[in-house]
């Protein structure tokens, strides 16, 4: 095989595998959104809460268990990392977001920024350094063809993200409560009336979201080997992208958003200056928020006159 | 009338709020003093200039601090390829923050609500990793050093009449004094502005936008005006500040920055000028008061504004932004069961 | 030559076509009023007039030298002539009523952001202009008290008489009312159709949706019946009053 296609095809694997972990943020962004068309700036916080739960779990299982199988270790990293988070969402919800449902929603916007920098000091200040490390819990083993490499992690990575999507719209399909979400963001005056409760689909969407960035934050916090109390803001910024290019409201918009902005990045990074790469992805935002709004998937809602 | 005596007393009002400040450098000597002085004076122009967009015209810029850096590059650069004196470099760096601020407001003023927010977001970040990766004109995350200090002529009668030139220095009083003349200065020019058939266009986009379309405000353009005042405030501010630390980096300049001066406007109270003098008062000084917990003070800040959005969103010196649209959407609700 | 003209204009959401081919002319000094079932398209036809709306197809000419309207946006078109109220009233709620009504006069002040910052002497005339003629146009309407309270706290017929004031402070050639008198009372009703009369005597055309029979009868020279999107009839108010094709679609409402 030629040099310049392996450079590319592992390019492409190691933007999918970004592109993965922003899908995961991206589906938090989108479905609040979705349902009471907030954008949540804390989110990025809450995987980046997400990555620092997993490093304290690590710590625990070290001092509590001796060595386990890598995959019972984070098995036990996931359960832990999304149990934290979803308390987390859901408390944000409540103290912050509840009162305000009814606000403006520059309002709320303003809150979600108070809600975004009180979770980055308050991580800051917890566990003090600036950078923390993460223990190696996956092994790391790696297939090689040519100078193509793909590793363990990055099998997981791609087993975890597929797996928790099909999840995802199985249960947006399928379940009351998936069901539920889907009437409160088409019509929530109709979900009112049809005896949906809202405050719990609400709840459930944060409880939900929150979960699958902590996941997110799992990942990166593994792929990486290291965790930032700033990861969530860069992080999280790229993810709404994300979730903005695929159609902001849209499930699906926000995975494949995910997907392609960080390929995207991935050949950007490659090919043209690493430097620029957060340049691309900003770009890409400013672009699409300004020449098409709806995204990918997303629907035209035209303005009420 | 009422109005119009109203008008004439603006100079009065920003007279009696700065003139006592300009004071407090003849009583207190202690430069770490005058340093937060004029600090505080340099937050108190960007929050004047964010409340111009974010509370008279209701547009969330969250990418504020770009402005006030291309503002503080501009000086630089002028100052360090062609010797350009600090007062010519004022005009400039406010005129050239204000281009960057038309061509950003432009395609964003289209954009809707919270989306703006976002959209100014982005421009703030390319912006600030354009002055960290352009090594070549910048300095990089280096920055800029050597900045010249602002220079005055004074006459002098010692053997017949001529100029000598007086350069600022390390003491930071004359600083104090220059940002407490700009901000009464700006203060007025506000104050006049939003008295204007300008000010009072802002407040209708803000209550109806469609309303207001339909009344002949031409909405885009009254909106990107907002942007232009803005964003040449900030540069005026960015040239004071580079010309004050003599050195800038692009780490000066980062989101952080721009969420700051956003909690010191909704603090003081959005849409109301002398909230956001107030609020740059409180935030400025707050972490110098509070040393001791300095860890704490971004945490602060993050608390502040979910407290303030909560119980009292309208801030400290009650804006008016927020109670307009409350009853907005009251009137909205209450259309949508009609 | 007719003050306004509208020729053929249609209007489609979807599939659903709110307007279609609508034709119809105001003569200068004339009232004419719009009526039609509820759903009828009247509002779209207000909102393609004053280019809240885009049009489909058709075009919208004013005055003497047939300047096309359509495609113009909202505040280019109140520069052209034609102001308008709303159905659900869109005053500016927390304004007093005196910056209510100069609102209306942004379009006709030359004054720019630099006279507004330096207070030139034109800005001072025109500020002065601007209060002397809205605190004109609010005795006009009756409103002379009222000047300096916060329009929110008036009570509802006066938060309409205000937005007719509003809309004529921009020395319109044609006013739009999108059902100036509902929800008042018989003698508030009344009053508003003299009111209406007055303005035509200022040589401003009046263009009125209206459901009331009682007032839009004998305050219009002409009526334009709109059904499903479509004029079905068109004549003085007693032709109407008979025509089958109108009272079917009445009836079919019901």
């Amino acid at each position: 095989m030629n040099a310049a296609l392996e450079l590319f095809i592992q390019q492409l694997i190691n933007g999918l595998t970004l592109g993965m972990v922003y899908a995961l943020i991206a589906l938090g962004y989108t479905m609040v959104y979705g349902v009471i068309q907030l954008i949540n700036f804390a989110h990025g916080e809450v995987f980046m809460v997400g990555a620092y739960l997993a490093l304290t779990a690590i710590w625990i299982l070290a001092a509590l268990a001796g060595p386990l199988p890598f995959w019972v270790s984070f098995a036990a990293l996931l359960v832990f990392s999304m149990a934290g988070s979803a308390l987390l969402g859901a408390t944000i919800e409540k103290v912050a977001y509840k009162p305000l449902r009814n606000s403006p929603r520059l309002t709320a916007l303003i809150t979600s920024i108070g809600v975004s920098f009180f979770l980055q000091n308050a991580v800051m200040l917890i566990y003090r350094s600036k950078e923390q490390s993460v223990p190696e819990i996956i092994p790391h083993v790696q297939v090689s063809l040519g100078r193509i490499s793909f590793s363990l992690i990055q099998g997981v990575i791609f087993l975890t993200s597929i797996g928790l999507m099909i999840f995802l719209t199985w249960f947006v399909k399928n379940t009351k409560l998936g069901k539920a979400m889907r009437a409160l963001a088409e019509d929530p005056e109709a979900a009112c009336l049809m005896g949906i409760s809202v405050d719990r689909v609400i709840r459930v969407t944060f409880i939900l979201g929150s979960a699958l960035a902590s996941v997110a934050g799992v990942l990166f916090a593994l792929y990486y080997g290291s965790v930032n109390f700033h990861d969530g803001y860069l992080a999280g910024l790229k993810a709404f992208t994300a979730a903005v290019f695929g159609g902001i409201g849209s499930i699906p918009g926000a995975m494949l958003g995910g997907v392609l902005l960080g390929v995207f990045e991935g050949l950007g990074a490659g090919y043209i200056s690493s430097q620029w790469k957060d340049v691309f992805a900003f770009l890409l935002l400013v672009a699409v928020l300004i020449s098409k709004p709806s995204g990918l998937l997303g629907e035209n809602i035209p303005e009420k006159v | 009338m009422e109005r119009i005596s109203l008008k004439k007393s603006n100079l009065f009002k920003v007279a009696t709020v700065f003139l006592p400040l300009a004071l407090i450098p003849l009583f207190d000597h202690n430069p770490y003093h005058l340093d937060l002085f004029t600090t505080v004076g340099i937050y108190a122009l960007l929050a004047m200039g964010l409340n111009v967009v974010v509370g008279f015209a209701g547009l969330l810029n969250l990418g504020y601090a770009a402005f006030f850096a291309i503002g503080a590059y501009t000086y630089a650069l002028l100052s360090l390829h062609w010797h350009c004196p600090f007062w010519l470099g004022l005009p400039i760096a406010g005129l050239v923050s204000m281009f960057f601020g038309f061509l950003i407001g432009m395609p964003s003023i289209r954009v809707r609500g919270d989306y703006l927010a976002i959209t100014t977001l982005g421009f703030g970040e390319i912006v600030r990793i354009a002055f960290n990766n352009l090594d070549a004109w910048t300095g990089g995350p280096n920055g800029l050093l050597g900045i010249a200090r602002p220079k005055l002529w004074v006459p002098s009668f010692e053997g017949g009449l001529h100029f000598e030139t007086w350069s600022f220095s390390v003491n930071p009083a004359p600083y104090g004094y220059l940002v407490l003349g700009l901000v009464a200065g700006t203060a007025c020019l506000l104050l006049r502005l939003s008295d204007s058939k300008f000010g009072r266009a802002l407040v209708a986009i803000r209550e109806d936008e469609l309303a207001a379309s339909c009344m002949g405000i031409p909405t885009l353009k009254v909106k990107l005006y907002a942007f232009g005042v803005s964003s040449f405030i900030a540069g005026i501010a960015g040239c004071v500040f580079a010309a004050k630390q003599t050195i800038i980096t692009p780490d000066s300049f980062d989101f952080v920055l721009s969420v700051l001066i956003l909690a010191m406007v909704v603090l003081g109270g959005l849409g109301n000028l002398w909230g956001a003098v107030l609020g740059a008062a409180v935030l400025g000084t707050l972490p110098e008061l509070l040393r001791e917990f300095a860890d704490y003070r971004m945490l602060v800040f993050g608390l502040i504004m979910i407290l303030m959005m909560i119980f009292r969103p309208q801030g400290i010196l009650g804006g008016q932004l927020i109670q307009r649209e409350l009853d907005v959407r009251h009137k909205e609700s209450a259309d949508g069961a009609s | 030559m007719a003050l306004l003209e509208v020729k053929g204009v249609s209007k489609h959401f979807g599939g659903v076509s709110a307007l279609s081919r609508v034709s119809l002319c105001v003569e200068e000094r004339e009232i004419v009023g719009l009526i039609g079932p509820n759903g009828a398209g009247k509002t779209s036809f207000f909102n393609c007039l004053t280019g809240l709306l885009k049009v489909d197809e058709g075009k919208i000419l004013l005055g003497r030298d047939q300047r096309v309207l359509s495609g113009m946006s909202s505040d280019r078109i109140l520069e052209a002539g034609i102001a308008r109220t709303f159905q659900n009233l869109r005053i500016f709620r927390n304004m007093t009523l005196l910056e209510n009504v100069a609102i209306g006069f942004h379009a006709r002040t030359r004054s720019g952001l630099w006279d507004a910052f330096v207070r030139s002497p034109r800005a001072r005339k025109e500020e002065k202009m601007i209060f002397d003629q809205s605190r004109e146009l609010l005795r006009f309407m009756g409103l002379e008290s009222f000047g300096n309270e916060i329009a929110a706290n008036l009570p509802y017929g006066h938060q309409k008489r205000l937005e007719i004031a509003r809309a004529l402070a921009s020395s319109p050639r044609l006013l739009c009312l999108d059902e100036p008198v509902a929800g008042m009372n018989p003698s508030e009703k009344e009053a508003l159709a003299g009111v209406i009369r007055k303005i035509r005597e200022k040589n401003i055309a009046v263009l009125l949706i209206e459901h009331d029979m009682k007032v839009v009868m004998p305050l219009s020279d002409r009526l334009v019946v709109l059904d499903e999107g479509e004029v079905i009839a068109e004549g003085r108010p007693q032709d109407i009053k008979n025509n089958p094709r109108v009272i079917q679609a009445y009836l079919g409402e019901g």
